[in-house]
């Protein structure tokens, strides 16, 4: 074999080894099964939308806009009267449906005296996550239709309309209706959009304190192994206990101040979002977070990075040398990762109760949903979550303290591996 | 007064059993040297004596105090030398000196540093960071790690690794002086000549079991040897 033969062979055995290809596995198989669920959504918005409708307006442009819907929509409430429309907003909930569509009586008199035609759209809306705004999409493009077909009557009908109040004769009155909250003047898509700015900044750095500060512990870890000063650490007198607790505070500290420059720059990143919101406020809703909400969030992002580092410091025991941190942190980035696309894309409301489960069982999960969940006022869940999270350090650091007591730092796995070599040199000698 | 009492120890790692009941004692003040090959069990005894291990059957005493039931208390009166021990290489060798201090009595704290600095005889290079030091320099700050805490027992694994012929006879002259002041040493080596200088009695071990036992003299007219590594292959191959 050729030198350069012999050089390459000798480099793929060792770069051939399942912690090389199992993230990349485990990766391919997350993306493929994310890819699965959005054309689940996009196949499901493709179906007819589930509305209700009230039509006050017994004429002529009122039976164009009802036939579009009756064409393009599921309707599973009909109605003349606009004091049904709680039976109307309660069948659509009923039916897991989208909006109720009211027609008021004034509708074709008011086109027909060049004012916009009001329809008024009551949205049922699920989830605040983007991947929830898509079915709203269908019923957005449905009114589009009831406007261009309305254009289309009055143009056919040669009425003496405004030629430029004629390519849009109708005017949405939007009020949306999400976890027992009545926003007025927002559709689902504005309010999603005013959730997500205000609330993924939270998954974002909490993904990026965990991924740095969990790095740290593994990094300490793997360093006192490869510089050989663990062992004299073990034989000072100092409780094992102290010894686990200093790395995760140290760990926890340096993460807290590198999350402290990182929130700036994103403050500065969000003042800029917020002038592009065209200054809707979420307070003028109600949604906004008080000092005890604050207070919940610190607690929330405490256990949360505790349970963090502790699970780090775990993966760390296990770490061999420095080379074995990138497939150690894996684990890690996938755990902080993972809640953090479900966050922002979705809402744990609409998840399926198997994804749910998961969800819930990251302990990563919690901090990242809290601030949304207490905007909407669930403490429930985010107490439980505090609970859980909390629960899951303790265990994680009694385990990690257990092992420091044990052979297991020391001895690990490869000592089978050293004790056959050195039993076979005693056979030698 | 015995400073170290071993009792048929064992020593498992899986199926493999390292230690097969090993027993000796070394006194107060004594410096004992236990040799034997790689993988003769050397490592084990000496991890186990410095709390690092668990045993999985017999008995280990460290002056009035029980290894499994008091290892925190052990841990105040030992200082144990790993064989390829490092120090953390952000630190100067006074900064890391220093750390290990921290652990220790605070009143005595500064006298610690002082005394670790005149062991590792490191000159101005003390003030360097761990990481420019040579192999040799990195022993001598370990040694004065090790040493400068008084400890009532030092466990010394293979002090002189890696050193050349000088440091080795210096750090050799400071295990002598420090025994002298009443420090018990164990130490393991393979260098059974270095072991011959220093130790006052030994223990042979091969395969996991103590096979002789002595002082080094009285081993050498008992097999009619001129020297220790003589004595070690008349034993191992009776």
């Amino acid at each position: 074999m050729s030198a350069l033969g012999n050089i390459i062979k000798k480099e793929i055995r060792e770069l051939l080894t399942p912690a090389t290809f199992l993230p990349i596995v485990i990766m391919a198989i997350i993306f493929g099964s994310l890819g699965g669920s959005i054309q689940g959504v996009q196949e499901a918005a493709k179906e007819k939308p589930i509305v209700g409708l009230i039509n006050e307006d017994n004429s002529t442009l009122s039976a164009v806009a009802v036939d579009v819907i009756n064409k393009s929509a599921k309707v599973v409430f009909n109605s003349t009267s606009a004091s049904d429309k709680q039976l109307g907003l309660d069948a659509v909930k009923k039916e897991n449906g989208i909006a109720l569509i009211v027609i008021p009586n004034n509708f074709t008199e008011e086109i027909l005296n060049n004012k916009s035609g009001p329809i008024e759209v009551y949205w049922i809306m699920k989830g605040a996550g983007l991947m929830d705004s898509i079915s709203s999409a269908t019923v957005e493009f449905l009114i589009t239709s009831i406007n261009t077909n309305i254009s289309t009557e009055l143009i056919q009908r040669n009425t003496s309309i405004n030629a430029t109040f004629v390519l849009s004769p109708t005017q949405r009155v939007e009020t949306t209706y999400f976890k027992d909250k009545e926003f007025k003047g927002l559709s689902p898509n504005t309010l999603s959009g005013m959730l997500s700015s205000q609330s993924f900044i939270v998954p974002i750095i909490m993904m990026m304190i965990i991924m740095m500060a969990g790095g740290i512990v593994i990094t300490s870890m793997a360093l006192e192994k490869e510089n050989k000063t663990l062992e004299t650490l073990l034989t000072l007198p100092v409780k094992r206990t102290s010894i686990v607790t200093g790395k995760i505070v140290a760990a926890a500290i340096i993460g807290l101040i590198l999350a402290v420059i990182y929130m700036i720059g994103m403050g500065y990143y969000l003042q800029g979002l917020q002038v592009s919101q065209g200054g809707v406020n979420l307070a003028d809703y109600g949604l906004v977070l008080n000092s005890e909400d604050f207070l919940l969030m610190g607690i929330s992002l405490f256990v949360t990075l505790i349970a963090a580092l502790s699970m780090c410091m775990l993966l760390g025991t296990f770490a061999k040398n420095f080379k074995s941190i990138q497939t150690l942190t894996f684990p890690i980035a996938m755990f902080a990762i993972i809640p953090m696309f479900i966050t922002m894309f979705t809402d744990f409301d609409t998840l399926p109760l198997g994804l749910k489960g998961l969800v819930f069982a990251i302990p990563f999960s919690h901090t990242m949903m809290a601030p949304r969940a207490l905007l909407f006022g669930d403490y429930l869940f985010v107490i439980s979550g505090i609970i859980y999270v909390a629960i899951f350090a303790i265990v994680m650091i009694s385990i990690v303290v257990w092992i420091f007591k044990t052979d297991r730092l020391l001895v690990g796995s490869t000592r089978m591996k050293k004790l056959k070599g050195h039993l076979s040199k005693m056979k030698r000698f | 007064m015995i400073a170290v009492q071993v009792k048929n120890l064992v020593k498992h790692y899986g199926s493999i059993e390292a230690v097969k009941g090993v027993s000796f004692d070394v006194k107060e003040g004594e410096i004992f040297g236990l040799i034997g090959p790689n993988g003769a069990g050397k490592t084990t005894v000496l991890r186990v004596v410095s709390t690092l291990l668990k045993i999985n059957s017999g008995s280990v005493r460290i002056m009035e105090y029980d290894m499994e039931k008091e290892a925190d208390k052990i841990r105040k009166i030992i200082s144990y030398l790993p064989e390829d021990a490092g120090a953390y290489k952000n630190l100067t060798g006074r900064a890391y000196l220093q750390f290990i201090a921290n652990f220790f009595d605070p009143k005595q704290n500064e006298q610690m540093v002082q005394h670790g600095i005149e062991i590792a005889d490191l000159g101005e290079r003390i003030d360097d960071r761990v990481d420019t030091y040579s192999k040799g320099m990195m022993r001598r700050l370990l040694v004065g790690r090790a040493l400068m805490t008084n400890p009532k027992l030092a466990v010394l694994d293979e002090p002189t690794s890696g050193l050349d012929v000088i440091n080795s006879q210096e750090i050799r002259k400071l295990i002598k002086d420090t025994a002298k002041k009443g420090t018990t040493i164990l130490l393991s080596s393979h260098n059974m000549l270095e072991v011959e200088y220093l130790c006052e009695r030994i223990a042979l071990i091969s395969g996991g079991k103590i096979v002789e036992e002595g002082k080094p003299k009285t081993l050498m007219d008992k097999y009619d040897a001129d020297n220790i590594e003589e004595v070690f292959m008349k034993v191992v191959h009776q």
